[in-house]
């Protein structure tokens, strides 16, 4: 019989790598099916979101310069570590009412792994050497847009939230995540289980707290380069946020397609011209 | 005994023009429900070469309308007959190729030696790529069953009018898709030329409808609720309240906008194609280009190498009409464009850059800009950071690979960028760090159907050439169960 | 090798003093493009020649022609045939400037010089084992006084080629140089046979060893490769010549030679020299055409001019 206490975690946000409260020390209750308390989460302020920005600024030169190997190394570090915790993820999208949940933790783990696969043969799939007429050689190359500000749903749902993060940092994107409420304490489980895969500090940062009051600082943020709006579930929402994104022509994802075109979403198209000659 | 080269006009008769020009909308050439007409005119003379309707949002509607209809049975005709049609284009464009630069020569005010080299060959390329792709879309790299979008509004700049509708209307038709498309308020008259084009081709009514004007038809193009892409090319900041109108609805959107590209120029450079390279990068077709190179980057220990050997080609620029086979610099495009480049060539010399002007002599009437070069000039220095899109060069210089870089990235544009270099490691690295889309290597505003173009950052998205450009008019089809 | 730094700067003249040294200098140049060479050369080509400029390019073009018989075949009375055409080019039109020279081996120099008597046309002799340059230097330095002794003004040498492209650059800059000497008042051109150093870098290089050692012309082919004078070529070699003016203010000359066949092609030429080197080297003192059919089709391109219709070669004298 174990009468020993439960020591509970204290639901923070994820931010370089660190797991810091909200500077405006704000929390939001999230409370389980039955209306009992699980946990004071911390509200990101728009400050944190500066800063998640920051950190995921700073780590994309590093991130986009890993090789394609490496980062697929890391991504599938992350379904190693997540299936090793599936259990408590069962629990947390249980309690949030999701049904049949550990099939769906297996799936979340099968999507990583997808993608971590992709992260070497995007460049032969989405990339081309162009058979321009006269003396040059001619490619072009996918390249990571930068920093992407994520989106996701009050649904929770931990498949789209591994596909939402995969498909932007398997190219070499870093990414700020904004997790409304319900879904808010399966990401904070996603941070922990970030930060102890080899993913570096700054490529994935969790914002838990209110869509409507985080995003619009994402979206009109010029240091954001791209913007998945596909959690957004009100439609003026999103509707203002594409438009504010526009300010410095955010790449914009409306709705989370399957398969490459996600991964599409976050890529440039890079073609290089040389001449051949002797 | 000297030798110096006679006037050499292309002869113009081989174009005529309708003083008074229709829409063109549903196959036929009808009248602008609005009645109302604009001028266009020879920047080179000032002379006006024809009225244009000016297009209402009802003329909009009814182009829209027609392509609606139109889709149904184009989306639905087989790839390969859709082929047969776009090569139709492209051999008729191969044919009326002269009559063509004439015209664009005329309409917009670039050398007929750049409309007939570069344009125009450029332009029934593009259509003989994109037809080849007609019956080939399972290979675009959408996934299977690869759909078209529906009707998508295009609208598209002045300063390669023909090519850039090639750009638009050819994958677009390849993909299944009809098009409504607006050229330029100053340079209709090659689109309209365009529109017989498809007459002769006998391409089923509704497929290209072309409606001109200015800004208002173009905004009652993007705004028309029953389009479901819009394709645009210019400026970024039109670019910007397109993606702010698309906001909130189904339509896609591509964008082809600004850029102040870098061109930079290491030590180890080819000087002399160099030298060709900087002037091919901002002098061609008078710099009214989206990716020209309009800050050059040097290598301090090369610059005064490099500028002995860049006035005295300069100098050689000839300057003039247009339609003369020797002329190298045309005409600015309109009395507008060359307000706005006096304007920041002006805060060039307010900002203490040091202005060199070609000693070319001008044409009396017409608009006009010598080949100018700034030095001394700083990052923080609008003609260094704003897009003039006139023959004026920046320069400025680095002493390192990273300063470099950090420089020709400093801008919220990533269109293009060239790097001059004889080390082909360092080309790659340096070409791998620049955030640009289009990178030209020992060489400057070369373009090719089979080879993407578009930017990064506030240059736009999406991709026009190649099978990228195809991409932009096809979305995944329902896999079939 | 024996510095010339009389005639040169220090800089060059630094470049010369050992083999070394020479090839240090010739491997900091900048390097060539050929793309972008070539694509320079055709947008030059483009240029539209027309009326008054074709008509005062084809007057320039034929006084600047050595009108050329290299042949195993040849005689002397076939060496006198061409000195009258180069004399008079059409008997029948006066205007018509001479040629330039006529441009002979070694042993009709002196039939050339007696049937060129009296004109401004001067003899030019290939030597030093035209045209593959295959023999000993002794035998080179003698082909050349004979060729000078027998009346040549100016002496078309080549090139070592096989020594150039093993990277003995000393022993064919010793060799122009020796030449040179051998020259005495005979002007040098100095033949780079480029259809054999095959990249654009070899033909900057060998221009400069060859304007370092003495050269007055530097000049494209033999006309026995293939290929012979070409644009990009010749816009190389011009770019280099404008570079070695720069640095020592001494204009060296330049002459494509070989393939050269139509007025179009020669006119091409003159646009190329004018817009690299400036109006200053449009003269027969500073730009050549090694030719031989060229020059009746400057005649026929000229009759057109004047006359208005379309001309035969029956009414041009064949040699």
């Amino acid at each position: 019989m174990n009468d020993s206490l439960d020591v509970k975690r204290t639901a923070k946000l994820y931010i370089n790598g660190a797991f810091p409260r909200s500077e405006s020390g704000r929390t939001f209750v999230v409370n389980d099916q039955n209306n009992k308390f699980l946990a004071n989460v911390s509200k990101a302020s728009r400050k944190d979101a500066r800063d998640a920005v920051v950190a995921a600024r700073s780590a994309f030169n590093k991130w986009s310069d890993a090789s394609a190997y490496n980062r697929g190394q890391v991504i599938y570090r992350i379904a190693e570590i997540l299936q090793g915790r599936s259990p408590q993820f069962i629990a947390e999208l249980e309690s949030a009412g999701v049904k049949k949940a550990a099939p769906h933790v297996l799936e979340a783990i099968d999507k990583i792994v997808w993608y971590a696969g992709f992260s070497d043969k995007i460049s032969m799939v989405v990339g081309s050497a162009n058979p321009v007429a006269g003396k040059f050689f001619n490619f072009s190359i996918p390249e990571p847009t930068g920093v992407v500000a994520v989106c996701v749903s009050n649904e929770p749902s931990l498949v789209n939230l591994v596909s939402q993060i995969s498909a932007a940092i398997v190219s070499g994107n870093t990414v700020v995540v904004v997790v409304p409420e319900n879904s808010s304490l399966i990401a904070v489980s996603l941070a922990e289980v970030l930060a102890t895969s080899d993913v570096p500090a700054g490529v994935v940062n969790i914002l838990t707290g209110d869509s409507a009051e985080l995003a619009p600082w994402l979206a009109s943020h010029l240091d954001v380069n791209a913007m998945d709006l596909s959690g957004i579930s009100d439609k003026n929402l999103k509707t203002e946020l594409e438009a504010s994104a526009a300010t410095n022509l955010k790449r914009i994802l409306r709705t989370f397609p399957d398969g490459l075109s996600a991964i599409k979403t976050y890529v440039e198209i890079k073609t290089v011209w040389h001449p051949q000659g002797f | 005994m000297t030798f110096e080269y006679a006037p050499a006009p292309e002869s113009r008769s081989i174009v005529s023009i309708n003083p008074k020009n229709k829409l063109f909308i549903g196959g036929e050439f009808i009248d602008a429900k609005s009645g109302e007409y604009f001028q266009t005119t020879n920047p080179a003379t000032e002379e006006v070469l024809a009225e244009i309707s000016l297009a209402s949002a009802k003329d909009v509607d009814a182009a829209v309308v027609a392509a609606r209809k139109a889709f149904k049975s184009w989306s639905k005709l087989s790839g390969s007959q859709r082929a047969k049609y776009i090569y139709r284009i492209a051999r008729i464009i191969q044919e009326r190729s002269r009559e063509l630069a004439v015209l664009e020569t005329l309409d917009n005010g670039k050398p007929i030696r750049e409309s007939r080299d570069v344009d125009v060959p450029l332009v029934a390329a593009h259509f003989f790529h994109y037809a080849g792709w007609a019956d080939k879309l399972e290979y675009a790299g959408v996934g299977p069953n690869p759909r078209p979008l529906g009707v998508v509004g295009q609208v598209i700049p002045w300063n390669f009018p023909l090519l850039m509708l090639a750009w638009k209307i050819a994958p677009a038709l390849a993909a299944g898709n009809t098009v409504v498309l607006k050229p330029a308020e100053t340079t209709s008259l090659s689109a309209l030329l365009f529109a017989e084009i498809c007459q002769q081709a006998q391409l089923p009514a509704g497929v290209v409808n072309i409606v001109t004007g200015a800004g208002e038809t173009g905004k009652a193009l993007v705004n028309h609720p029953d389009i479901n892409k819009v394709a645009f090319t210019g400026s970024t900041e039109v670019g910007r309240q397109i993606a702010k109108a698309v906001a909130g609805t189904n339509k896609k959107l591509t964008l082809e906008l600004g850029g102040k590209a870098a061109n930079i120029v290491f030590e180890d450079a080819p000087l002399d194609q160099t030298v060709e390279g900087i002037v091919d990068g901002i002098f061609f077709n008078q710099g009214h280009v989206c990716c020209a190179g309009s800050r050059l980057l040097v290598q301090e220990s090369i610059h005064d190498d490099l500028m002995s050997l860049l006035y005295p080609r300069l100098e050689l620029l000839r300057v003039g009409d247009p339609m003369d086979k020797n002329t190298d610099v045309g005409a600015i495009n309109s009395a507008e464009q060359l307000k706005k480049i006096h304007e920041l060539a002006n805060s060039g010399d307010e900002q203490g850059a040091v202005r060199w002007t070609s000693s070319c002599p001008l044409p009396g009437t017409g608009f006009w800009f010598a080949p100018t070069v700034f030095t001394n000039v700083s990052q923080s220095h609008r003609i260094a950071t704003e897009e003039i899109f006139g023959p004026v060069l920046s320069v400025l210089t680095f002493r390192t690979p990273d300063e470099a870089i950090d420089k020709a990235n400093n801008t919220p544009y990533g269109l293009s960028a060239g790097i001059w270099s004889d080390k082909g490691s360092r080309i790659l690295e340096v070409a791998a760090k620049l955030r640009a889309g289009v990178i030209w290597a020992n060489t400057f505003n070369k373009f090719d159907p089979t080879s993407p173009f578009g930017g990064y950052k506030e240059s736009g998205y999406g991709r026009e050439g190649g099978r990228q450009g195809l991409e932009a008019y096809l979305e995944a089809g329902v896999a079939h169960e | 090798m024996k510095s010339i730094g009389s005639t040169l700067t220090s800089q060059l003249a630094d470049a010369t003093t050992s083999e070394s040294s020479l090839k240090n200098f010739l491997f900091g140049l900048s390097p060539v493009d050929q793309v972008g060479a070539n694509a320079r050369a055709a947008m030059l080509s483009t240029r539209s020649i027309k009326t008054t400029a074709k008509a005062a390019g084809i007057d320039l073009a034929i006084s600047m022609i050595d009108l050329t018989t290299l042949e195993g075949m040849d005689t002397a009375s076939k060496v006198r045939t061409l000195c009258a055409k180069g004399r008079h080019p059409d008997i029948s039109d006066r205007t018509i400037p001479t040629v330039a020279a006529i441009c002979v081996y070694g042993d009709m120099a002196k039939i050339a010089k007696e049937a060129l008597a009296g004109s401004n046309v001067k003899v030019a002799a290939v030597a030093t084992a035209f045209p593959s340059g295959r023999a000993s230097l002794k035998v080179k330095i003698l082909d050349t006084q004979e060729a000078v002794q027998n009346g040549a003004d100016e002496i078309d040498m080549v090139i070592d080629r096989g020594a150039f492209l093993s990277g003995q650059y000393g022993k064919v800059f010793d060799e122009i140089q020796q030449i040179k000497i051998a020259c005495g008042d005979a002007h040098l051109k100095v033949i780079l046979e480029t259809g054999e150093l095959k990249t654009y870098d070899n033909v900057k290089r060998a221009s400069w060893l060859s304007m370092l050692a003495g050269a007055d012309f530097i000049k494209t082919s033999t006309g026995k490769v293939q290929p012979a004078a070409t644009l990009p070529v010749t816009l190389v070699m011009l770019q280099t010549i404008r570079d070695f003016e720069k640095i020592t203010n001494h204009k060296i000359g330049m002459k494509p030679a070989g393939g050269i066949r139509t007025t179009k092609d020669a006119l091409k030429y003159l646009v190329l020299v004018k817009e690299t080197l400036s109006d200053e080297w449009l003269t027969p003192d500073l730009f050549r055409l090694g030719a031989s059919s060229l020059l009746n089709d400057l005649l026929m391109q000229r009759k057109k001019l004047q006359s208005g219709h379309y001309h035969s070669l029956d009414y041009v004298s064949m040699d």
